[in-house]
This record gives structure tokens, C-alpha cells and sequence, in this order.
């Protein structure tokens, strides 16, 4: 008891002296735990943060806040006539990272480029399936693999992207986490000493950041690359602090452990804002959260019973009782109306449950499985409580729903199944601003068995989204997804719930951070105050 | 005595190769395709299916399999994690000192706080201090850990600001470990702040984890202190007019202690047990939460081997427990039989 | 093995055995509380339908989150307020008085049947059926109970059910011990073996000879298992491994809470208080069963 208290004393004494200036330190509480750092093969937000935003770049860059493009790696490119290839000129002396586990001997050129693409779709390719589990889910998903034909190296310095048809949101494409440009000396170094798994492991990039340290599932250390190509950003030193639990979280910034926290419980808004010492910044989100019925497998492969399903939910109830009053707006298409191409006329999903009691009863329904998974997403607070309200919603229409509760990295596994039953929770934050990223990312024929949980195959919808990645002309093509919006309203492979705003509390003393409308947590403008 | 140890170290061997048994069982009772769980992989063609199987040696008799498990383990070959792909021994030594450091003060906190209580309760038996004593005791053997921790949490961490919310050490503090137990650590590292913000990370932590084995020292003294005080030699000793102070000391409180230690040894199962809980409360970096995440994440690779470990080591504590116990009590000590 | 200090045999007035046994009990003040304790709960479990103000499963849509009635901005009509959906707390925490209880009574049951059965065949006929089954008990043992209970839940699927039937393996050990003991330290006495002499046969023997007169540590080990099993079964349903939502269970409504244990403390003491009340007063009883049918602690 004595000894504690002295202990307790000795604290105080020393908190006060270690007060004094240190090096710039911005700690994140993070959602999550980072799959690995291999970027082509994560599919997760908290994944991309971890390692394609902080370490690694791309071509290509989206600029801060927007979803437009600017030059990255590439400080300049040009498009041929036909619009099948892209020729990009690297940006000379760009350094890769020098740690105590790697000491690059030149500079990025375009074998790396090559190999960073190549390795994606290259079955020889050592790096193709160089985990036990590889799987490039973004590439395939992006349908890259039926666009890009070749990807070629002209000169050190350029290379040339080759595609088998036109496809008008390639270079937005290209901005994205699975295009970020990895060392092909580091991995020749690596499959040399056959530590090939150290590629996920222990990242080499060009990035902002440099890995140093990972201590599993519950601190990720940074430091500022000295030799970064735009110039040493402001931080010194860059923490993720994994905190899964959203209470937890908010605590942790609250008791000031950490600066600046993603994805806070919408409930707690409104006592975050009042705060003197924090910031609450906020954005519609680029998102939606959504509920896929699977297609093809019954009793959810009958259009009918989807619907009836949906009417049965009391939609506004839901998102109210989910958000919180005034932080999402119930959804009634797929992509959010602050879109291009956003579709007016749809009509306000039906909320009749006298009507949804008798079909349902007519087709024999009487039970159904529901998906939820334990991590909160920005679409969706908590995929426990929706369940449980959704739950309630059907049961009142004579529908027992039995909840599937599964840890996340599993739940989208198990999700992507062709086979697994009933109505499975999800939701999708916009990658590149495009609305193909929408459609054809999580409707497509292509995605099914990675995004498109609802393993739907419309032949009128696949024209559609073909149609728009070929079309050039905006006007054009947002008549091609407005068509695309009313195939799914008519054949409702999906119940639409949500789009989210997005808020991001953190101390006073953060300065420069800019909420992006992709749902990226950026650190490289960012500042601390002393 | 040597006869008696023998025994007990015989016995370690049935259980042991019983324990293999258990973990290797435990992906094939597993439901779902066991080699599909044991990869992590999903969607393989039919040769990477035929590899897996001949790699996981599926193929071969139930028996085969097994001491093939067997003479993995035994080499040190844990397998690797699914979610990480880094080898099971590598990660369960990372975390296994911050469970260590963490079981540690909770077990001292136990035995400063249980003891005396245990003693004083015996002592002034009947009084309104033995009565709350022990119903604060029972109180506390009764306690939802769980909830006991949100509590407190809400209460030092949310309310009074006084201890930090959940991790191991302030995240600015940043050195490479060295035993892998922070306190030591940071000292190492010449960071007497960082040894003080480790110590108030503990100190929660410490008290939920550490409160069931107090409850249950404290009444397991006070029950032996009430035993040994009832003995012929302990009356003798009083009537011959030793003070009250010193037949405690000397002789009762001696003999107590034997039954106590083996209490306190059986506290390491209990202690294991409540990490899990703890450690996901407070966020800690140990193995009762890598554990937990793995049966979420289905990573049974670790699941599997790291029972295997956990109970390894549970088993060894108890035997040493054993050990010592037969070494203090001269019951045993003496016996032939 | 350690061998246990018998209670002589006196099963032969059983009326004036209850008797004494209730003398010893009521003395002690614990244990009476905790008995009308428990009552008052299953009295609440069995009268939850007419007791409880609202469904335990409904969502008032227009009242989530609301605090006690005692709190600014509660109402009488939500006594303990509502969860982040909308249900009344108090009418989840009276359902989920069943369920708790009910997990005490069929964990125990099975724990108690496979124990004793263990217990009895491993004591009664020694040899290598003994130390088979002694064998796989200390290997239960050697697991830490809550990581076994875990483990074996992720084997068979989340859910009640399942975590009924993993506390209860992992709690049989005790009982199979208990009884083995007994068994050893009763079966050549002078009563048994005039039994057998007189011709019992062995079921005989073990279940109307020797078991009831291994009663009395068997109760003590029953009630304490009950409130383990109670807590198991919380610790199982806060990891999201126990009964699934929206079953009013207790630990499952605490894991569901934590999320608001800032903004709405309520969701998550009451759940635990149930928890630990009932669990309290289970362990009262246990400890003042103990007292009035332990005669060694009786004397001191």
C-alpha cells in the first residue's frame, strides 16, 4: 500500500518533468487491425489506411477532400486517341524506403511499376500467390483483369498501361489502394531469402510514412521518410493506436491518449461537439450501408419476396434508431445523392407491412438468416443493432430471422459464398468517386464471390454497366446509371438503408486535416500543434 | 517424499499426451473442412486441394496424423497464424509477457490484500470486521469480472480521469522489448516515465483480474487460520500462556499456510481464465484476447496450438504448486505409502 | 490422493437429520438472505409474464435510450429505461432471470448426472477404468474452464445450448472427484459390506448404499457450481459466444451495451447487478449449506 503510494507520487513528479517539447507525434485510434501491409491485397478501409495511404503510392493521386486526380509517381501522362493506352512519365529520384530491414540500391523506375501490376495478374509471377491465402479481391472486383491487357516498360522512366477496350474511369482507377506501386528489388531481395512473406509483413514504399513497428492488434508505428519525393511531411513520428471497440475509442480521445479517432459512435456526437477541446469535422459520406439478398438461393431468389421483405422494414425508424436523428439519410438508390448520375425519380421504398405479411405468407415464408458482423463501419454503426431492429420488423410480417453474428475478416468470406442463405449486412464507401465503382464493384456479374453479396446476375444491368465504362460522354453515361438505378429499384437484389455522414473528432491541437469523401484517413498534410 | 514426487510426475505424462490429443482433435471436430480451416484458403482449385491435403498429411491414417502433430510439437513447430502467416510459437511469445506481467500483480495484489484479510477475519472472528470482511469477500467471489472492469472503467478512467483506458503503456513511449515486460522494458531503456505510465496502465487491470483470486485467498486463510486455531497444539500453546500475538504468528499462522499455497496454485487456472476477460476489457496486449480473436477470426491455427501452450504451462504451474506443496507440508513429506 | 475426513454414516432418522440441518442453517444470517434472495428471483423468473410491464423483445421506436424513471427526462412507464432499440430493461432483466436460472438447473443436472456417474464407476470398480477416467478429468482440469468452455462453444456454434453443454463438461470434473472420493473412503466400511455380504448387487451398491452418504459434499459442490455456471454463462454471452441477441440474457445485454457505457450507464449496471445479486445469493446459500452439513466446520 505504501510502495503504491509512493509510486503514485513518483508519477506525478515525472508526468510534470516529461511535459517538455518532443518530436511531432499525432496518434490515431484506429478501427482496426491492418490485415498485413500488402495493399493489392486488402480490401478493408482500416487496411488501406494502414498501408497503401501512409506507405505506399500510386501513379496517380486523388487530391485531398476531392475525388478528382492528380499527378502522383506519374508527373505526367498522356491517353491515346482510341483510349487503350496510357503512357506515364515517373517522377525521377523517387526514393523507396530505407529501414533496418531493407536498404534500397536505386531509385523507383518502371520494372517496379510492371511488377506491381503484373503480380496481380500473372499466375508465374512469384509474387502472385505468395501468401497461402493471396487474392487479389480489388483488381478482380475492378474488372481489371478483362481491361488491362499489358502493362509495358517503354524506358526507366515510362511506362505504358495497354487495354483490351476503352474504359472511362481507368486513371481514377488507378488512384486507388490496389494500384499503389511497390520495390520489385525489395521483393526479388526477399524471394532470393525466401522470406516471401515478409513482402506483407515488413512494407517497403514510397510513401509519406515508414513502417516501424507492428505490434499485433494494437499498435502501428510510423516514422516521417526523410527522403519522401514531395518533401518530408510535417509529423515526425505517426501512431495507430487499434482500438475496435467505438467506446473504447471515443474514450481514448476523450482521456486525450489519442488526437484524433475514426468512426465515433453517432449516439455520441452531439456530446463530442460540446466539448472545448475537441473538433468535430463532418462530411456526407460517399457511402452507403445496404442489406444484399442473396439471388440465387431460396427464399430470396424470388424478386417478390425480396420486396416484400424490404416493405416489411420501416426504414426511417431504422436509420433514426441506428445514427441517431440527423446523421444519415435513408437510402433509396444505391449510390449517394451527392453523386453525379443520383437518380430523383426513384421512388420512397413502401413501408407495408400488411401487404409484406400476405406475401410473405403466400410464398411460405417463414424464416430467414441475417448477417451481422461485430465491427463498426461508418455505413452502419452497429450490424447488431440494425439486425435486431430488422429482426423485429420481420418478425411483426411472420418472418423468424436467425442473426449470423461473425468476426469481420470472416463474415466477407463467408458472405461472398454463392451458396450462403438470407439477407447479408454490408455497405460500401466510394473508392474514386465514379459511380462505376458502385455499380459494377458491388452489383456486377464480375464481383460475385468477392463484393457482390447478393451474387447477382442481371443481364439488362450488366449491359448497362458495361455500357457506361465504354461510354465517354458524362451525360451519356449518367443516362446509363440512372437506367442502372431503376433495375435495381425494380429488381431489388438489395435492401438500400443508409447514407452516413461522416464525422472525425479530434483535439484542438490537429491542424491541416482534411475529411476525404472516400472514407480515407490521411495523415500527410497533417500538422500538431506544439 | 521421492516416492511421492515420482508419482506425481508420472502422472504429468497421461495428461500431457491427453492434452495433444484435445488440440489435435480440435480442427477435425471443427465443423467445416478441416484443411480448408487449417489453410485459411477459400475457393481452391482441386491440385491445390490435393497439395493441402498431402501438405496436412490428410491423407494418411488418423494415427500417422497424429504423431506426425506430435513430433511437430515437439520440435517446436506450432504452425502458422492464418491471419498474420507468422509462426504461432513467435506470436504467442510476444504477447505471453504482457499475460505474465499482468497475472503477476494481480496474484501479488491477491496474496497482500487476501492474506491479512484472511488473518484478520480469523482472529477477530464473529466481530463486525470478520462479518464484512468476508461478505465483502464473498461479494467480490461473485463478481461478473466483466462487469466489475466497465465499471471501474467508467468510474477511474471517465469519471475521475485517474487511470488510463485500456493498453499497456502511454503510445508515446516506444522502445524495443527486451523481456517483453514493459516494466522492465522501459527501465531498460532508461524511461523512468515510461516505467510510471506502464505502472498506471496496470493498476485497473491488476484489480479486476486480481479480485476473485483475493476473494478466495481471503477465505481460504480464514478458514485454515480457524482450523489450526482450534488444534490441541495451538490451545496448548495458549494455555501455557503464550500471547495471543505470537501463537498466531508462530504457530497457527504457519500451518494456515499450507492449504493457502495450494490455493493460491490453483489461482493460475482462474487467473488465465479471467485474462481473457480482463484483456478484453482493457484492450491488453496478451494471450487471453489473442485467443478471443482468434476463435472470432476462425484463425485455428492458433486457436489450436496456443491451447495447446496455454495448457501446457497451466499444467506445469500445477505441478510445481504440487511440488511445493509436498515440500511444505510434513504430511506428505514423511509419508511412506 | 488425499483422503477425505468421512462424516459417519447417519442416514437412519432422516426427519430429525433435516431437522438439525435447517437448526445449523437459519443460524446463519447469509444464507437465510441469500435464500430469500434467490426466491424473490425465481419468483420474478416464474412470474415474468404477469410481472413484466412491457415484451421483453419489443422495440419502442420512440423511446430508445431512454434513463430510469428516476433521471431526468425517464418515465414511469420505462422503470430502468430502455436499451438502444427501445426495449424496457426491467421486463429484459425479469425474462432473463429465466434464463439464467434455468442455465444454473440444466448445467448443474448435467454436470451433477455425468459427475456422479464418473465418479461412482471410477470409484467403486478402481483399476484402469479408474484411472481412464480420473485421466480425462485432470485433463479438463488442466485447461483453464472459461478458455475450454470458449473453445469448445467455437466447436459447436455459438449459442445457449452449446455453452450450456460446454459449462457443464467443464464443471463435471469437481463432482466426478467429489464422488470418487467418497466412494473410495466409504466402500469398506462395515455398512457396505454387509450390504454386499446381504447380496446387493453393484447399481445396488453404488446408488442406494454409498451415494447417499456422499450427499452432503455433493450439495455444496452443486451450489457452487450453480452460480459458476450462472457467471460462465454471462462471461460466455459478453464474448458474443452464449445465448445470441435478442435473447435477454444478462452477460448477452451487457456485451451489446458497452457501446454506451458513457452515454447511457443503465444499459450496462443493471444487467451486471442482476448478475451479481443472483450469483451472491446463490453463493450465500452454498456457503451456509456448507457450514450446516460440513460436521468438521460445524465443530469449530
Amino acid at each position: 500500500m505504501k510502495l503504491m503510494k509512493s509510486l503514485l507520487a513518483a508519477t506525478a513528479i515525472i508526468a510534470l518533468a516529461a511535459g517538455a517539447a518532443q518530436a511531432k507525434q499525432l496518434i490515431y485510434c484506429s478501427e482496426a487491425s491492418p490485415k498485413h501491409f500488402d495493399p493489392a491485397m486488402a480490401t478493408g478501409g482500416n487496411d488501406f489506411d494502414a498501408s497503401s495511404r501512409t506507405i505506399y503510392n500510386r501513379l496517380v493521386e486523388f487530391k485531398h477532400g476531392e475525388t478528382a486526380i492528380e499527378p502522383g509517381l506519374a508527373d505526367s501522362w498522356e491517353i491515346s486517341e482510341d483510349g487503350l493506352e496510357y503512357t506515364f512519365h515517373l517522377h525521377p529520384g523517387t526514393k523507396f524506403h530505407t529501414t533496418d530491414y531493407f536498404t534500397p540500391t536505386r531509385d523507383l523506375n518502371a520494372d517496379d511499376v510492371v511488377f506491381s501490376f503484373e503480380r496481380q495478374f500473372k499466375q508465374d509471377n512469384p509474387f502472385n500467390a505468395y501468401l497461402a491465402d493471396s487474392q487479389y479481391e480489388y483488381y478482380e472486383a475492378m474488372a481489371m483483369p478483362s481491361y488491362i491487357k499489358e502493362v509495358v516498360k517503354v524506358d526507366d522512366l515510362t511506362v505504358k498501361i495497354v487495354l483490351n477496350t476503352p474504359n472511362s474511369p481507368m486513371l481514377a482507377n488507378l488512384g486507388m489502394d490496389f494500384a499503389s506501386i511497390v520495390s520489385k528489388e525489395y521483393a526479388d531481395q526477399l524471394a532470393a531469402s525466401g522470406n516471401t512473406a515478409d513482402f506483407a509483413a515488413k512494407p517497403i514504399g514510397t510513401g509519406p510514412f515508414q513502417y516501424v513497428d507492428y505490434q499485433l492488434d494494437s499498435v502501428i508505428r510510423y516514422s516521417a521518410f526523410p527522403d519522401y519525393f514531395k518533401g518530408k511531411v510535417a509529423l515526425d513520428d505517426l501512431i495507430f493506436a487499434i482500438t475496435p471497440d467505438t467506446t473504447a475509442r471515443t474514450q481514448r480521445l476523450l482521456a486525450g491518449e489519442c488526437d484524433i479517432m475514426s468512426y465515433p459512435n453517432p449516439t455520441d456526437i452531439a456530446s463530442l461537439k460540446e466539448n472545448p477541446d475537441l473538433v468535430v469535422m463532418d462530411q456526407a459520406g460517399l457511402n452507403i450501408g445496404y442489406m444484399s439478398y442473396n439471388t440465387t438461393v431460396a427464399p430470396t431468389d424470388d424478386v417478390e419476396v425480396r420486396k416484400a421483405l424490404s416493405m416489411a422494414i420501416n426504414k426511417p425508424a431504422l436509420v433514426e434508431a441506428l445514427f441517431g436523428a440527423g446523421n444519415a439519410e435513408p437510402a433509396k438508390n444505391l449510390i449517394p445523392p451527392t453523386m453525379w448520375s443520383y437518380n430523383t425519380a426513384t421512388p420512397e421504398q413502401e413501408y407495408n407491412p400488411e401487404k409484406a405479411k400476405e406475401i410473405l405468407a403466400a410464398k411460405g415464408v417463414t424464416e430467414i438468416e441475417l448477417w451481422a458482423s461485430d465491427r463498426a463501419r461508418s455505413y452502419n454503426p452497429s450490424f447488431a443493432r440494425s439486425a435486431e431492429i430488422i429482426q423485429q420488423d420481420w418478425a411483426a410480417v411472420g418472418v423468424k430471422a436467425t442473426i449470423n453474428t461473425v468476426e469481420w475478416t470472416q463474415y466477407r468470406i463467408d458472405g461472398a459464398k454463392s451458396d450462403r442463405p438470407g439477407a447479408f449486412q454490408i455497405g460500401w464507401g466510394g473508392d474514386n468517386g465514379d459511380p462505376d465503382n458502385f455499380f459494377a464493384v458491388l452489383f456486377g456479374a464480375a464481383a460475385i464471390g468477392t463484393q457482390n453479396y447478393s451474387i447477382w446476375n442481371n443481364a439488362e444491368f450488366e449491359e448497362l454497366i458495361k455500357q457506361g465504362v465504354l461510354e465517354t460522354d458524362p451525360a451519356k453515361r449518367a443516362e446509363i446509371y440512372t437506367k442502372a438505378q431503376e433495375v435495381m429499384t425494380r429488381e431489388e437484389p438489395a435492401f438500400l438503408m443508409a447514407h452516413s455522414t461522416i464525422y472525425m473528432p479530434m483535439s484542438k491541437k490537429v491542424i491541416g486535416y482534411t475529411m476525404d469523401p472516400l472514407a480515407m484517413h490521411r495523415f500527410d498534410n497533417v500538422d500538431v500543434a506544439e | 517424499m521421492l516416492r511421492y514426487i515420482i508419482n506425481r510426475l508420472a502422472l504429468v505424462i497421461p495428461t500431457l499426451i491427453g492434452i495433444t490429443i484435445c488440440s489435435f482433435g480440435f480442427v477435425r471436430l471443427i465443423p467445416g473442412d478441416p484443411i480448408l480451416a487449417l489453410s485459411g484458403e477459400r475457393g481452391v482449385s482441386a491440385e491445390r486441394y490435393a497439395a493441402l491435403v498431402t501438405k496436412y498429411g490428410f491423407d494418411r491414417p488418423i494415427w500417422e496424423q497424429y504423431f506426425r502433430y506430435i513430433g511437430q510439437v515437439i520440435q517446436g513447430d506450432f504452425g502458422d497464424s492464418l491471419a498474420t502467416h507468422r509462426p504461432v510459437i513467435e506470436e504467442f511469445f510476444k504477447l505471453f509477457p504482457a499475460t505474465v506481467e499482468l497475472a503477476v500483480f494481480a496474484l501479488i495484489f491477491a496474496i497482500v490484500l487476501g492474506i491479512p484479510a484472511g488473518i484478520f477475519a480469523a482472529v477477530k472472528r464473529g466481530s463486525w470486521l470478520d462479518q464484512g470482511l468476508m461478505g465483502t469477500a464473498l461479494v467480490g467471489y461473485s463478481m461478473p469480472i466483466f462487469w466489475w472492469g466497465l465499471l471501474l472503467i467508467i468510474f477511474f478512467s471517465g469519471y475521475l480521469g485517474w487511470t488510463p483506458v485500456s493498453g499497456r503503456i502511454g503510445l508515446q513511449y516506444f522502445f524495443k522489448p527486451v523481456t517483453g515486460f514493459m516494466l522492465i522494458d522501459s527501465l531498460i531503456a532508461g524511461k523512468p516515465d515510461g516505467f510510471v505510465s506502464a505502472l498506471r496502465h496496470l493498476i485497473l487491470p491488476t484489480i479486476v483480474l486480481g479480485t476473485i483470486p483475493l476473494a478466495v485467498i481471503a477465505r481460504q486463510t480464514r478458514s485454515a487460520m480457524l482450523e489450526v486455531m482450534g488444534e490441541d497444539y495451538v490451545r496448548t500453546a495458549k494455555a501455557k500462556g503464550l500471547s495471543g500475538q505470537r501463537v498466531i504468528g508462530l504457530h497457527a499462522l504457519r500451518n494456515a499456510l499450507i492449504p493457502v499455497v495450494t490455493t493460491i496454485g490453483l489461482q493460475i487456472g482462474v487467473l488465465m481464465g479471467g485474462a481473457i476477460l480482463t484483456e478484453t476489457i482493457f484492450s491488453w496486449p496478451g494471450i487471453g484476447r489473442w485467443l478471443v480473436d482468434s476463435i472470432y477470426k476462425r484463425d485455428y491455427a492458433v486457436v489450436q496450438n496456443g491451447l495447446l501452450i496455454v495448457a501446457v504451462i497451466v499444467m506445469l504451474v500445477n505441478l510445481i504448486v504440487d511440488l511445493l506443496y509436498a515440500f511444505i507440508n510434513p504430511r506428505i513429506r514423511v509419508q511412506k505409502s | 490422493m488425499t483422503t477425505i475426513p468421512s462424516a459417519s454414516p447417519q442416514a437412519q432418522r432422516p426427519v430429525s437429520a433435516l431437522r438439525e440441518f435447517w437448526h445449523y442453517f437459519s443460524q446463519n444470517r447469509g444464507a437465510v438472505i441469500g435464500l430469500v434472495v434467490l426466491g424473490f428471483m425465481v419468483a420474478i423468473a416464474i412470474l415474468a409474464p404477469v410481472l413484466a410491464p412491457h415484451s421483453p423483445e419489443l422495440q419502442y421506436r420512440d423511446a430508445l435510450l431512454k434513463p430510469p424513471a428516476w433521471e431526468a427526462g425517464g418515465s414511469w412507464t420505462y422503470v430502468l429505461g430502455t436499451d438502444a432499440v427501445g426495449r424496457d430493461m426491467l421486463s429484459r432483466l425479469m425474462y432473463g432471470a429465466r434464463f439464467s436460472l434455468v442455465i444454473g438447473v440444466v448445467v448443474v443436472t448435467l454436470a451433477l448426472v455425468g459427475g456422479i456417474t464418473l465418479g461412482l464407476i471410477a470409484g467403486y470398480f478402481r483399476g484402469w477404468v479408474d484411472i481412464v477416467i480420473m485421466r480425462i478429468m485432470d485433463i479438463i482440469l488442466a485447461f483453464p474452464s472459461l478458455l475450454l468452455a470458449l473453445v469448445l462453444v467455437a466447436v459447436l456454434g455459438p449459442g445457449l445450448v452449446n455453452a450450456m453443454l460446454a459449462i457443464a463438461l467443464v464443471l463435471q470434473p469437481h463432482f466426478a472427484r467429489l464422488v470418487r472420493a467418497a466412494v473410495m473412503s466409504e466402500a469398506n466400511r462395515d455398512y457396505v459390506t454387509s450390504s454386499r455380504l446381504a447380496g446387493a448387487g453393484h447399481l445396488r451398491l453404488m446408488l442406494v448404499t454409498i451415494l447417499p452418504n456422499c450427499l452432503a459434499p455433493l450439495i455444496v459442490q452443486a451450489t457452487l457450481s450453480f452460480s459458476a455456471a450462472i457467471l460462465e454463462a454471462a462471461a460466455l454471452g459478453f464474448l458474443g459466444l452464449g445465448a445470441q441477441p435478442p435473447t435477454p440474457e444478462w452477460g448477452t445485454m451487457l456485451a451489446t451495451a458497452r457501446e454506451f457505457i458513457t452515454r447511457a450507464p443503465w444499459v450496462v449496471t443493471f444487467p451486471g447487478l442482476a448478475i451479481l445479486v443472483t450469483v451472491l445469493a446463490i453463493n450465500l446459500i452454498g456457503d451456509g449449506l456448507r457450514d450446516a452439513l460440513d460436521p468438521k466446520l460445524k465443530r469449530s
